[in-house]
């Protein structure tokens, strides 16, 4: 078993129409043996940047706390608002700092990015566990389940789907998937990022 | 001048299938394709499987087949499991899981890991399903043979040792399967342990399977031998829940048995996930309420503290 899958988990972040869904699983594992149903992946880097970490829980907790550490200096040494896309590459430079020995996580992002006219766009993007960027339209799977996810995804996802409905997609999306991954599961937690608010919503999933 | 008489004599299934034998032992045809051995007829007829052509197959077959030697070898068993079985006062309770894994794939939630061996013989499944599938069916067979030559039914202890005696003829080729021989004979309730490397024990409770641990935590601190039927059904079903619940290779549904003085008896299938929340629904012996999801959020978890009204 690869070390990617110690402690399982997914996540998985969707494109809408002038909004961005992000949402993770709530299993932390040991192998086989479940330790804690409410370890969340997906963390605010921004009010409308969040950031899913599935992977190695050691890691996991260790760059959600160098990426707050990197964000805080950022607005201390720039007072300006950070965009996903400079995060993106922020991230990417940080995973490929550690070339030769790296984190075992798959960072997923989902964002609105100012433009220049002022409107806010939806972004999203994944990257490997040495910062490979990977910006998709669409929908970025990673975790323990992404090959499921991707499978039911490219059933699901279609594109312009209002905040509403794209809740729905990623929710069904999510909780089906981790259904057919013995890793993944036992709960879910679903982001939904509009320009003006943020709506989290936890899930009741499958307990086995 | 007598196939001439049958050939006109009135239709009769009994006529009909002597022709047909007669018909086949001239073309020299075998019982084996008239199905007559339900897929058996290799070992009816005294013949053996075929067995890889190299000097030391059983090494052969150890290096393809065992994964715990080599992960990278070719033939992938299935090992995810949680089933149990346990001896008391009112008979013995089966319990097992219904989740089907291939690496970490979810194959299946719906398998069936209670075999039906005969109305008074049950084995459970863990390890290679068409290894307990197989054996524990001509194990049915030679029960069945066994019944007929001695008018009376086969104790669980010689069915078990049949079975384990069998399967140590394979030992080292990759026979995979950890299972419990379950039933009620002149002796009373018996559970006897079988596993593919030979090992036969006779006990009042086991577990087997990657969730055993979990499920002989529950077991073990509601077992006595005074449990009355309820509370040994509700037992089983929460042993296989915990299991369920904290074991990634186990889980989907629970299927419980009980077997008394004449025979199993099915009790019934539950969702897994159901029991976590809502519990098992209305069955004799089960407190009312989900088994997990209450105490998590209703107070006796650190997180969520118990409301006290004013």
């Amino acid at each position: 078993m690869s070390i990617m899958d110690h402690n399982g988990g997914s996540v998985i972040a969707m494109a809408g129409k002038d909004c961005v869904a992000i949402a993770s699983d709530l299993r932390l594992g040991a192998g086989a043996q479940t330790i804690a149903m409410n370890f969340e992946k997906v963390f605010p880097v921004t009010d409308r940047l969040y950031m899913g970490l599935p992977g190695l829980a050691t890691d996991v907790i260790t760059l959600r706390e160098k990426f707050r550490y990197l964000t805080n200096m950022f607005h201390i040494k720039e007072s300006r608002p950070l965009q996903p896309s400079t995060f993106a590459h922020l991230l990417s430079s940080t995973l490929y700092e550690r070339r030769f020995g790296p984190y075992f996580c798959e960072p997923v992002l989902a964002g609105l990015e100012l433009t220049p006219s002022g409107t806010y766009q939806p972004y999203i993007a994944g990257t490997d566990l040495i910062g490979c960027l990977n910006f998709a339209k669409d929908f970025i799977v990673a975790g323990t389940a992404s090959d499921k996810l991707f499978g039911v995804a490219e059933g699901l996802w279609e594109p312009d789907l209002g905040p509403e409905d794209l809740f729905e997609t990623i929710s069904q999306t999510l909780l089906n998937s981790v259904d057919r991954d013995a890793y993944s599961g036992w709960g879910a937690i679903v982001h939904v990022i509009t320009a003006d608010k943020v709506v989290t919503r936890t899930l009741k999933g499958r307990m086995d | 001048m007598n196939s001439f008489a049958t050939k006109f004599s009135p239709t009769d299934a009994d006529i009909e299938l002597r022709r047909a034998q007669e018909i086949a032992e001239e073309e020299g045809m075998s019982d084996v394709m008239w199905g007559s051995e339900a897929g058996f007829g290799n070992l009816v007829n005294g013949h053996a499987f075929n067995i890889p052509s190299v000097p030391d197959p059983s090494s052969f077959l150890r290096l393809h087949t065992d994964d715990h030697a080599d992960p990278n070898c070719k033939i992938k068993i299935q090992h995810g499991t949680t089933t149990l079985a346990f001896r008391f006062q009112g008979g013995v309770i089966v319990a097992v899981d219904s989740r089907a894994t291939a690496g970490s794939y979810i194959a299946s939630g719906t398998v069936k890991k209670v075999i039906e061996i005969n109305p008074y013989l049950l084995g459970t499944m863990a390890g290679g399903a068409a290894d307990c599938q197989y054996w524990e069916t001509y194990l049915g067979i030679q029960c069945r043979l066994h019944e007929l030559r001695n008018k009376e039914r086969i104790s669980v202890a010689a069915a078990s040792k049949y079975l384990s005696n069998l399967v140590y003829g394979y030992k080292g080729m990759g026979l995979s399967m950890g299972t419990m021989i379950c039933g009620w004979d002149k002796t009373g309730p018996a559970v006897f342990y079988v596993d593919s490397d030979g090992t036969r024990l006779k006990g009042d409770l086991f577990s087997v399977g990657s969730g055993s641990t979990f499920a002989y935590g529950v077991l073990d601190q509601g077992y006595r031998w005074d449990l009355t039927d309820a509370e040994a059904q509700e037992l089983g079903r929460r042993s296989i829940y915990a299991a369920g619940h904290r074991d990634a290779f186990s889980g989907n549904t629970c299927n419980l048995y009980h077997v008394k003085e004449d025979g199993w008896k099915f009790i019934g299938n539950y969702d897994i996930t159901k029991m976590h929340y809502d519990g098992p629904g209305e069955v004799a012996g089960a407190p009312g309420g989900g088994y997990g999801y209450d105490v998590r959020t209703q107070g006796r978890f650190s997180a969520l503290a118990p409301t006290v009204p004013a």
